[in-house]
């Protein structure tokens, strides 16, 4: 099958900045995908560049094997972008804009119940006749995510969908685009919040001065990286032979990074030798985050 | 039913009309009012002065220059405003999304712009025949050139709109460009009453050949034949509309 998003040795440069360099990609039809990074790291530039809103220095993307440049028409055809700015035009109410926009890409008035449609799983049905400047922030974002599916596009992008977005309005919206993935769409997705990447996408695809340094699914990702962590509450300071262990530690709360379930024999025995009573303890699994951290690096701004 | 390979372009100039319909107090009346201002004041002041042609009074042939004037700021600034607006908001991302090629872009806009230039100079010629009387001599003429300018404007609306990245700019372009070449064009006089110089100067000035060759239309006479005004305007026309395809192709400001 052809591949939704192909990505070969792109690159992007911003007068002197280098914004990517080298970026290669391949993402499914159908695949639930997470770009992650800290800001700066090219995730808006990588999915300007497959919208065709910027050109590459150097490389090639194909949508649904459509080249992005060359065949443009094609490949908008089948790509749905949510912009990460709240960007609305100020003259139309809800509807209208919608049916503007999938008036655009050809689709005339048999489009008018897949719009409704989209109105209605976004919570938009009783503001279908406000003008979007009336709309709250959250109103906005919805119509916003609203107008990249107009038309129906098959490959959907999410350029951080849920910044500043309450948790209903998070939860339904990721009902709705499960249910799209679930009919066959492909989402690409970036975002922040690294428990919801965590949550929804089978692979993932992290991020760091343009250049992507990890690749594979969530799951391999998690066990590849993360081992487990162990937290101890303690009455007394931690050994200075735990130390190496340490990854974070305040208030008498200390969590050490395991590599393998043996240490945590070692971390007790070492407790003991030095004397320090443990309170409390409790062994985590690594979630997304320390995976994030392990490879982008400590002090990022995720 | 339009097909839909012609949907796209249809919708986005239905829009782009659409958008000053909604706010036509501003887009329309208020271009009309200001033309009739003009009217009241300078025909009050230099009916009695000023002939310009034998057998035309200076009122009626205010009117043409008036209304070209308006038509011509008025597709001016319907491609420049809707352009700048949509930058500084950022929904323009809306429009360079879609499949919508270049020239559909272009067309659309442009169609949008001659529109409400028609429009205008259609709303103020309606309201000055109540009070003056206005031959028409040469309907041809008449269309030709409210078409030509209002495209002419429209496209360097168009141009004005990728470039200015700030409203200030494009007020500077409003105020530095487009109003002095309006009333340096003989909108209020024929440049023949000018010294020499100054009309060597106009001749140099788009606009002039605009407003000349339109005028012609009502009173069958004109500073200079209508055949060399329509040359000028059609050829100031293709010059620009290949800049501004150019600039479009390259994704000039608008595509990084």
């Amino acid at each position: 099958m052809i591949p939704a998003v192909n990505i070969e040795s792109v690159e992007k440069r911003f007068g002197t900045l280098h914004a990517l360099k080298g970026v290669d990609l391949t993402i499914e039809q159908g695949e639930f995908f997470g770009l992650l990074g800290p800001n700066g790291a090219g995730k808006s530039t990588l999915i300007n560049l497959m919208a065709g809103l910027l050109k590459p220095t150097h490389g090639q993307i194909k949508v649904v094997g459509y080249d992005v440049q060359t065949q443009y028409q094609q490949s908008r055809q089948n790509l749905g972008v949510v912009p990460q700015e709240l960007v609305f035009d100020p003259f139309f109410n809800v509807r209208e804009m919608l049916r503007f926009q999938a008036g655009y890409f050809g689709r005339g008035p048999e489009n008018d119940i897949w719009v409704d449609e989209v109105i209605e799983s976004l919570g938009l049905a009783d503001k279908a006749h406000t003008n979007m400047r009336r709309l709250s922030g959250g109103m906005k974002r919805r119509a916003l995510i609203a107008q990249a599916l107009a038309h129906k596009p098959p490959v959907i992008v999410l350029d951080e969908p849920t910044a500043g977005v309450d948790v209903e309005l998070r939860q339904m919206l990721w009902d709705f685009i499960k249910k799209l993935n679930r009919d066959g769409h492909t989402i690409i997705l970036t975002t922040h919040y690294l428990e919801e990447a965590e949550a929804l996408c089978g692979r993932v695809a992290m991020m760091k001065a343009g250049e992507i340094v990890a690749l594979d699914t969530t799951q391999n990702l998690l066990k590849q990286f993360a081992g487990k962590n162990l937290r101890l509450k303690l009455d007394d300071t931690l050994p200075a032979s735990l130390l190496p262990m340490l990854k974070q530690g305040e208030d008498g709360i200390f969590t050490l990074a395991l590599n393998e379930l043996g240490q945590v024999e070692y971390a007790l025995s070492e407790l003991r030798k030095a004397n320090v009573d443990i309170q409390d303890m409790q062994l985590l699994e690594a979630d997304l985050e320390d995976v994030f951290l392990s490879m982008v690096g400590k002090g990022s701004d995720i | 039913m339009i097909s839909p390979k012609y949907r796209g372009i249809w919708t986005l100039f239905k829009k782009e009309v659409l958008r000053f319909w909604r706010v036509s107090f501003q887009t329309l009346a208020s271009p009309v009012l200001t033309a009739l201002l003009y009217l009241l004041i300078f025909s009050h002041v230099l009916e009695d002065r000023v002939h310009v042609y034998k057998d035309v009074p200076y009122t009626a042939f205010l009117i043409p220059g008036l209304m070209m004037m308006s038509m011509l700021q008025n597709a001016f600034a319907n491609t420049s405003s809707s352009l700048i607006q949509s930058k500084v908001m950022g929904n323009l991302v809306f429009i360079l999304l879609t499949p919508l090629s270049y020239l559909q872009l272009f067309i659309a806009f442009l169609g949008a712009s001659v529109i409400r230039g028609l429009a205008v100079g259609l709303a103020i010629y309606m309201v000055s025949i109540w009070f003056v009387d206005l031959p028409i001599m040469h309907l041809g003429w008449i269309l030709v050139f409210a078409l030509a300018g209002c495209a002419l404007l429209g496209t360097f609306g168009v141009i004005a709109g990728i470039w200015a990245e700030k409203f200030d700019q494009m007020a500077a372009f409003q105020n530095f460009v487009i109003m002095p070449l309006t009333f340096l064009s003989g909108v209020f006089y024929s440049i023949h009453s000018l010294p020499a110089f100054w009309q060597t100067v106009s001749k140099f000035n788009p606009f002039f050949y605009m407003i000349d060759g339109f005028r012609y239309g009502f009173f069958g006479k004109s500073d200079i034949s209508p055949w060399v005004s329509i040359l000028v305007v059609v050829a100031f026309l293709a010059l620009l509309t290949w800049l501004t395809l150019k600039m479009l192709k390259s994704g000039y400001k608008l595509r990084g």
